[in-house]
Parts: structure tokens; C-alpha cells; sequence
């Protein structure tokens, strides 16, 4: 059984992902952390719906994969306005939200 | 199975509801539209109404075919050769067949409006006999009746929303006609309360019009309460046994199924009929909520003579008709020889024809002529002669319509908008030959005189009550045909014969110092008119009275035809009977199980069909239940064999009323010496009577000074004093009380105890605010390290914890 590779897969892409979020500054650059995050976890569905014999991973992970395409375009949307804004997408340059 | 199928349909009959869908539509393109259209709306009108005729004649013919196909591939009808053999191979309806004719099923469809609690709202049609009937009659006069307008309210302010009201009234009505549940059937009857509220309203500036329709609309209201009151009491007595048949209690044909099925409760049912009735009583302006209707004709007279012909007024006799399952078995008509219904159809006749003695106002009239006759139908559903009181609502139709349009005629043409026999007519058939003509033949019919239409009508009715038993109202109805002869005689020598008066005579009025001082509603409502488009076109010589222009006469004159025509339908003398044929309900028990509730396809059980019973019978539906496992939708009726000998005493007295009333208006009026001229000045008695009738039965003011002054003058004192002295202390003492207690509770409860705990609350959240404050640093990229930080110490708790 390969289940324990496609896991492994995964959980090194979710830490290569998590890694890039925090550790990034270009937005860009974050936002494909995140695509990377959820690719992971795309994995870890497919593997356990292939351990599980069920249709219902691939259901969810087709909804996923529809959703983080949604996600990036709003994203990508706002970094566009931040630049316009402050020629800039540094983010540890944006702390207007400082509490 | 086999019947059924042999029962025709078509096209028209399945889409009958576009016939009132058209005219709805049509009223929306006139409100939205109409006035930037080239001719106001009125084309929009008419062609809609046109459309609808066009239909109703198709489902008129199919609904033959349909009847046709019913008794026997020839068409024969029962009387004639129907001792079908064919039929005879069908199983036997136990009793409820005998001595019977084919059931015609209705053609009925229905879609669900809107569900609440399980019950299902429907709209729908209900085709059969009645209502392509009044579908046909409505069709047809409205569109002559919007042909006449579009001459008659020439130039008017508000001639779009005059189309627009007429186009929905007649909507209203036909939506009525073919209502297939009683909620349809009173959303019709609304929309016909309120175009009548606005068309008799329609020149509102003038206080008396507004009044008299604000009166109209509020006598008509009263009634409106018994139909809601009926129909919930039918409904709650009906609703399980249609229920059990795969109907709701709303179901038109599953009340009349309940009503004749034996099972129905038969307080529940006489409670039902009262209520129902009273809503006719205000409807069809039945004693003693006749008031409303003759204060109507402050309306256009195209107006009038829409609502007094086929609609309106006619929708309380439908009413009867159509539910007359519920009435003659809740009033037990086949079986006693009094009961309410004919009881106020006796009275309305009675009355209204003494008052139309005194009237001086052409169309007033008409007016209570129009109240009498409907009191004729009445009387007639309440004798149970279903069938000539429906017919009689059929030539009515005509005959009435044409004497409104001949009024109108004269006053557009011959008496400058006055309606005022005495004053303003007189001598005009000289001037008015058409117009003349067309009132003379429309009042022939209207009197009963032999071979015009009314006295096929009417005289059935009499007839049947005779024949029924109900011999008291056998006398009321001849009485009421004399006097019908001698008012209308009465008015015809004032409008037409005699000297020429007033306007008539060429004499120009001072109309704009309002020279008319009396009070009828109607010569204000014409002054407004003719203020409207001043002195225009026809009158702009003034050339004094003459014939009207076509867009009037043509009207006039295919109504006139139809006032002749229409009664050899259903002529005994001359030996037709199609309208009964056609129209009336046939008494048979039908299989239970082939109730129409959902297909609309039922087959009827048919029997060798016997020849129709002329005398009487003695049981079937309506005298006794009907099997199990049937069904009847409509009691068995006895029929009169005419005679002209049980005719001569109505045309005797017919003739007795015009030869009396012509002699007398040749002396009253016409200045010929006579022994009864100026009775009212030299006998008191006869001065009462006569007080007593102008007043009106003093009716109008037991309404207004009695019944409103002494009943709601002391209510709304009685409630302003409660609300001065109860209600106000009541609130000021709470007011008070409230206010003690309160700045108790602000003292104590508010500023020690829910300030303090405010107030701590407050200083720990900006203490832990101030304390968190650095965690707050803007940037996503910390938020990201403590989320995924947290989630991490999560995983490792679940883990740990788990294994």
C-alpha cells in the first residue's frame, strides 16, 4: 500500500506551505504557500478516500480545488489594490490592523 | 368509461379561462398604457372583450356538441328518440338514474393557488350549462356596452380608467361565472364590488356621485359578510365528505355533492343558505338592501346598464344558481311551499315596482325595474324553477341592457343630459325613431307581452310556482306583472309621447347655474359631463333632440333584435326547450368514484333514458338520497306544461296594466279629462301612499337617521367615553405606579447593582485589552505563526490524549 507515501506527500507540502506563510514577505509568494497548503491536504483526501474505498474524497477535494481557485483570485485581487496603493507587497510592511 | 368518452370536449371548452384572463390582461394595458395609446384604451378594450366573446361562443358550441354527445349521437335530446338500447348495456345506477336524462360532466380544471395548512387554494374553471351561459351574455354585453362608451364618455377626464374599470368589472364577473371553488368565487365577486365602487363613482367630484358610490359599495359590504360567514360554514360542514371524495369543502361541485348526498347536517345547511343569501340579498339588491341601487345610477349610464344587466346584480342570483343544491335542500324547496328566498323575492317584487311608480328620473326607473325583475329570478330559485329564473337572467339581460342604452341614447342626444321625464322629455319619438323603437320593443319584453322574449321568461316562473304549489307567490308574481306593465307604460308615455318639454322641446338650460335644484345625483353627475367637453361636436348647433350616431343605435338596435330573439331558446308555445337542454343541471346520481377530483374526467352512469316527467316526480335527487356509492350534483326539477290558458291570466293582466296606465297618463299628463287626475292633492290616503313611495319607505332614512344615528352615534359616544375615563385612567394609573416603582428600582437595583457589575466588567476588559495589546501587531505574517502554532499544540493534545 502507498497510503503512507501519498501521507508523507502531503505532510511535506503542508509544512513546506505553513513554512512559506509565515516566513515570506512577498504576498505573492504567501498566497502560493497557501496553494501549496491546500494541495496537501487535496492529498491526505484522495489517499484516505483511496484507503477507504469511497467516492467521497474525490467529491471533496474537487470542492476544494474549486474554492482555493476562488480563494487566489480574491487574493491575488487584493495584493493587486496593496500595490497600486503603496507600490509595494512587502507584509511586514502592513500593520494598519495593530491593535 | 365508455360515456365518457363519448362525452365531447375541445379546445375551448379545456381553455375557458382565458375568457376572463383576457379581459385582466386587457386591464393591465390600459392602466399601464392606455393614455399614450391613439384612442385612450378603449381599443384595447373592446378588442379584448371581443377576443373573450370570440372564445365563449366556441365554448359555447362545444358545450352543445357536449350535451349533445351526452344524449345520443344524433344531438337528439331526451324527449325525442333516446330510448337508447345503446345505453342499456351499462350497468344500472341502483334508483338514482330513473326517469332521467345523460349527466353532462362539467369540464372542470383546476390549479393550486396557494397550499396553507394542508388545504389547497385553488383556481380553476367549472364549465357547464350556467356558466358558458353567463360567460356568453357577459362577453357579448360588454363589448356592445364599450362600444356604446366609447361615444357616450367621448372626451371624459378619466376616459382611460373608465375603459380600464370596465374592462376589469367585466373580468370580475366572468371570473365569478366560472369559479370553480367558492374562494374564486368570492375574489370575483370582489373585484366586482370595487369596479362598481369606481365606475359609479367615476365622476367623483361631484359629493352626491361619491356618495352614492361610497353607498353602494357599503350596502353591498353588509351582504359581502354572509358570503364570507357562508362559505367558512359550508366549508367546515362540507369539507369531510369532500374530502373522503378526493375534493376540499371549497369545491363548488363537492359542496353540491355534499348537499345532496343526505349526509349533510341540515342546520348546517339552512345556516349556510341564510348566510349565503344575504350575501345575494346585498348583491342583487333584494328588499331590504335594495337602497344602493337605484342611488347607482349617479354612474354613467353605460354604467347602469352594465351592472343591471349581466353583471352585478345578476352575480346574487348566479350565486343561488350556482349553489342551488345548498339552497333547496337547506331551505327544503322541493318540499314546503314558503321559504326565504321567495319569500324576499315576493317583497323585492312587490316594492320595487310600486316605487318605480313615482320615479321622475328616467333611469330610476329602470332601476327599480331591474330590482323587480331580480326579484322574479329570486322568487323563481325560491319556487324551485331553476330553469326559468336562469333564463330569465339570460333575456333580462337584453331587454334591460337595451332600455339603459336607449335612456342613455336620449339623454346624449335628445334631453342634453337631463333625465328627467317630466321636465325634459316628452314627444321625442318623432325626433328619436330608433331609439324609440329599439325602448318599445325592449319594454314589450320587459312587460311579459306574448311572443317578446320576458314572457317566456316570466311567465315560466309564474307558471312554476303555481305548479310547485307555492300558490301565494303564484299571485305575487301576476300582481307584479300588472304593475310592471303600468309603470313602464307610465314612463314610456312621459319619455316618448305627449307634449314636448324642456330639452326636448330645444329649450337650452341654464345647466351651469345649476338649473336643475333637485337632488338626483345623476343630473349633477351629467352637468360634471357635460362641463367635461363643453359643448362640443354634436351639440356644438344645439340643434335640439335628435338620433343618436351609430356607435349608439347599433347597440340599440342588435339588443332590440335579442329582446324578441332570445326568448324562442326556450319557448313552450312554440314548442322549443334547448336552453333547458342546454343549461340545466341534469338531477342524476352519478358513480362516486368517477368524481371529478383531479382528471376532470368522469363518466357518467346513464340509464335508458326515460321521457322527461312533466308533472312531478316523487323521488331521484332531491327527494330522496342516493345510493351508495353515487352521487347527485343537482336536484331533479319539476317542469310546467304550458298552457295558454294558464298563460291568459298573466297577459290578461298585462294588458289590464298598460290599458289603466295609458288612460291614467293621458290624464295625469296629458291634460285629458280623467276622474283619478290630482287624487294625491284631493285624497289624503292616496297622498300618503304616495309620500310613502317617493320616500322610498322612508328605508333610506331608517338607515341613515336610525340605524346609523341611534346605533352608532351611542356606540362611538359610548367608546370615547371609555377611552376618556376607562382606558385613559387605566393608563395613567398604570403610568403612574410605573413611574414609583421605576425610580425605586433606579435608586437601588440600577445604580448599585448593574452599574457595579457594569463597571467591574468594563475595567477587567481594558486591563486584558492593555495586556494583549502586543499580540495585536498588524502583520498577517504573526497571525499566520500563532494559527498554525495553536493548531499545531491542538494536533499534539489530540494525539497525546487518543493513543
Amino acid at each position: 500500500m502507498y497510503a503512507a507515501n501519498f501521507l508523507l506527500l502531503g505532510a511535506v507540502l503542508f509544512s513546506i506551505g505553513v513554512f512559506g506563510v509565515i516566513a515570506r514577505r512577498n504576498a505573492v509568494m504567501v498566497l502560493m504557500s497557501i496553494e501549496l497548503i491546500l494541495n496537501a491536504v487535496n492529498i491526505n483526501l484522495i489517499a484516505f478516500a483511496l484507503m477507504n474505498d469511497s467516492a467521497e474524497g474525490h467529491v471533496f477535494a474537487l470542492y476544494v480545488i474549486a474554492v482555493a481557485a476562488a480563494e487566489v483570485g480574491v487574493g491575488l485581487a487584493m495584493v493587486l489594490m496593496i500595490y497600486r496603493n503603496r507600490r509595494s507587497i512587502a507584509l511586514d510592511e502592513l500593520s494598519e490592523m495593530r491593535g | 368509461m365508455m360515456l365518457a368518452a363519448s362525452l365531447s370536449s375541445g379546445w375551448f371548452l379545456e381553455n375557458a379561462f382565458l375568457i376572463p384572463l383576457i379581459p385582466a390582461i386587457g386591464f393591465a394595458v390600459i392602466i399601464g398604457f392606455g393614455r399614450r395609446l391613439p384612442k385612450g384604451g378603449s381599443e384595447v378594450g373592446i378588442a379584448s372583450m371581443a377576443l373573450s366573446l370570440v372564445i365563449a361562443i366556441g365554448t359555447t358550441v362545444q358545450w352543445i356538441q357536449r350535451v349533445g354527445s351526452a344524449d345520443g349521437s344524433s344531438g337528439e335530446h331526451a324527449l325525442g328518440g333516446v330510448f337508447g338500447f345503446a345505453r342499456s348495456v351499462f350497468p344500472a345506477a341502483s334508483e338514482g338514474g330513473k326517469g332521467g336524462e345523460a349527466y353532462v360532466e362539467p369540464v372542470i380544471r383546476s390549479w393550486t393557488w396557494w397550499q396553507s395548512g394542508g388545504l389547497e387554494f385553488g383556481l380553476g374553471q367549472h364549465i357547464d350549462g350556467l356558466a358558458v351561459m353567463l360567460l356568453l351574455l357577459v362577453a357579448f354585453i360588454s363589448l356592445l356596452v364599450q362600444i356604446f362608451s366609447t361615444e357616450y364618455v367621448a372626451g371624459d377626464r378619466r376616459y382611460t380608467h373608465f375603459f380600464a374599470a370596465l374592462t376589469l368589472f367585466s373580468a370580475g364577473m366572468l371570473v365569478m361565472v366560472l369559479a370553480e371553488n367558492m374562494i374564486q368565487l368570492i375574489l370575483g365577486w370582489e373585484i366586482m364590488g370595487l369596479c362598481s365602487f369606481m365606475l359609479i363613482g367615476h365622476w367623483w367630484e361631484e359629493a352626491a356621485n361619491s356618495r352614492a358610490a361610497l353607498k353602494a359599495f357599503f350596502t353591498v359590504r353588509v351582504g359581502d359578510m354572509g358570503l364570507l360567514v357562508g362559505t367558512a360554514v359550508i366549508f367546515f360542514g362540507a369539507n369531510q365528505w369532500a374530502v373522503e371524495n378526493g375534493s376540499n369543502g371549497f369545491s363548488i361541485q363537492a359542496i353540491s355533492g355534499w348537499a345532496m348526498s343526505g349526509e349533510a347536517s341540515s342546520s348546517v345547511l339552512f345556516w349556510g343558505a341564510v348566510a349565503l343569501f344575504i350575501a345575494c340579498i346585498g348583491k342583487s339588491g333584494q328588499f331590504p338592501l335594495h337602497t344602493w341601487l337605484p342611488d347607482a345610477m349617479a354612474g354613467p349610464t353605460p354604467v347602469s346598464s352594465l351592472l343591471h344587466s349581466s353583471t352585478m346584480v345578476v352575480a346574487g342570483v348566479f350565486l343561488v344558481a350556482r349553489l342551488y343544491p345548498v339552497f333547496y335542500t337547506g331551505f327544503d324547496i322541493g318540499g314546503t311551499n314558503v321559504n326565504l328566498i321567495a319569500v324576499i323575492g315576493a317583497i323585492t317584487i312587490v316594492i320595487a315596482a310600486a316605487l318605480a311608480f313615482v320615479q321622475n328620473d328616467i333611469k330610476k326607473v329602470l332601476a327599480y325595474s331591474t330590482v323587480s325583475q331580480l326579484g322574479y329570478m329570486m322568487l323563481g330559485l325560491g319556487v324551485g324553477a331553476w330553469l326559468p329564473a336562469v333564463f330569465h337572467i339570460f333575456t333580462h339581460a337584453f331587454f334591460k341592457c337595451c332600455l339603459f342604452l336607449a335612456a342613455g341614447s336620449i339623454s346624449h342626444s335628445g334631453s342634453h343630459h337631463s333625465f328627467d321625464m317630466k321636465k325634459d322629455m316628452g314627444g321625442l319619438w318623432r325626433k328619436m325613431p330608433i331609439t324609440a323603437g329599439t325602448w318599445m320593443v325592449s319594454t314589450a319584453a320587459l312587460c311579459g307581452v306574448p311572443f317578446f322574449s320576458g314572457f317566456f321568461s316570466k311567465d315560466e316562473i309564474i307558471d312554476n310556482a303555481h305548479n310547485n304549489g307555492y300558490n301565494f307567490f303564484y299571485y305575487v308574481g301576476l300582481i307584479g306583472a300588472a304593475m310592471t306593465a303600468a309603470y313602464m307604460t307610465r314612463a314610456t308615455y312621459l319619455t316618448f309621447f305627449g307634449t314636448a318639454r324642456g330639452a326636448a322641446a330645444g329649450e337650452h338650460h341654464d345647466e351651469h347655474g345649476d338649473a336643475h335644484a333637485d337632488d338626483h345625483a345623476d343630473d349633477h353627475g351629467h352637468d360634471a359631463h357635460a362641463d367635461d367637453h363643453g359643448h362640443d361636436d354634436h351639440h356644438g348647433a344645439h340643434a335640439g333632440p335628435h338620433e343618436s350616431p351609430w356607435r349608439i343605435t347599433a347597440p340599440l338596435v342588435i339588443l332590440a333584435v335579442l329582446a324578441i330573439g332570445s326568448g324562442y331558446l326556450n319557448a313552450p308555445a312554440v314548442g322549443t326547450h334547448y336552453f333547458t337542454d342546454w343549461v340545466e343541471p341534469r338531477g342524476v346520481a352519478v358513480e362516486l368514484e368517477s368524481y371529478a377530483g383531479d382528471e376532470g374526467h368522469s363518466e357518467a352512469l346513464g340509464l335508458a333514458a326515460l321521457p322527461r316527467a312533466e308533472e312531478g316526480y316523487s323521488e331521484g335527487c332531491g327527494y330522496t338520497d342516493p345510493a351508495p356509492g353515487t352521487v347527485c350534483y343537482a336536484p331533479k326539477l319539476n317542469h310546467a306544461k304550458f298552457s295558454w290558458g294558464k298563460a291568459a291570466p298573466s297577459i290578461l293582466l298585462v294588458a289590464l296594466g298598460i290599458g289603466i296606465s295609458t288612460w291614467l297618463s293621458l290624464g295625469v299628463f296629458g291634460g285629458r279629462r280623467n276622474p283619478l287626475a290630482g287624487l294625491t292633492s284631493r285624497f289624503a290616503p292616496a297622498r300618503w301612499i304616495h309620500t310613502l313611495l317617493v320616500r322610498k319607505y322612508f328605508l333610506d332614512d331608517l338607515y341613515e337617521r336610525v340605524i346609523v344615528r341611534a346605533v352608532a352615534h351611542p356606540i362611538s359616544r359610548a367608546a370615547y367615553w371609555v377611552n376618556q375615563n376607562i382606558l385613559d385612567g387605566v393608563v395613567n394609573g398604570v403610568g403612574r405606579s410605573g413611574r414609583t416603582a421605576g425610580d425605586w428600582v433606579y435608586r437601588n437595583v440600577d445604580q448599585r447593582v448593574v452599574d457595579g457589575a457594569v463597571k467591574a466588567s468594563g475595567v477587567v476588559a481594558s486591563e486584558s485589552g492593555h495586556a494583549l495589546q502586543p499580540i495585536q501587531s498588524g502583520r498577517v505574517n504573526q497571525y499566520g505563526a500563532l494559527l498554525f502554532g495553536a493548531a499545531t499544540v491542538g494536533a499534539i493534545l489530540l494525539i497525546l490524549l487518543n493513543i
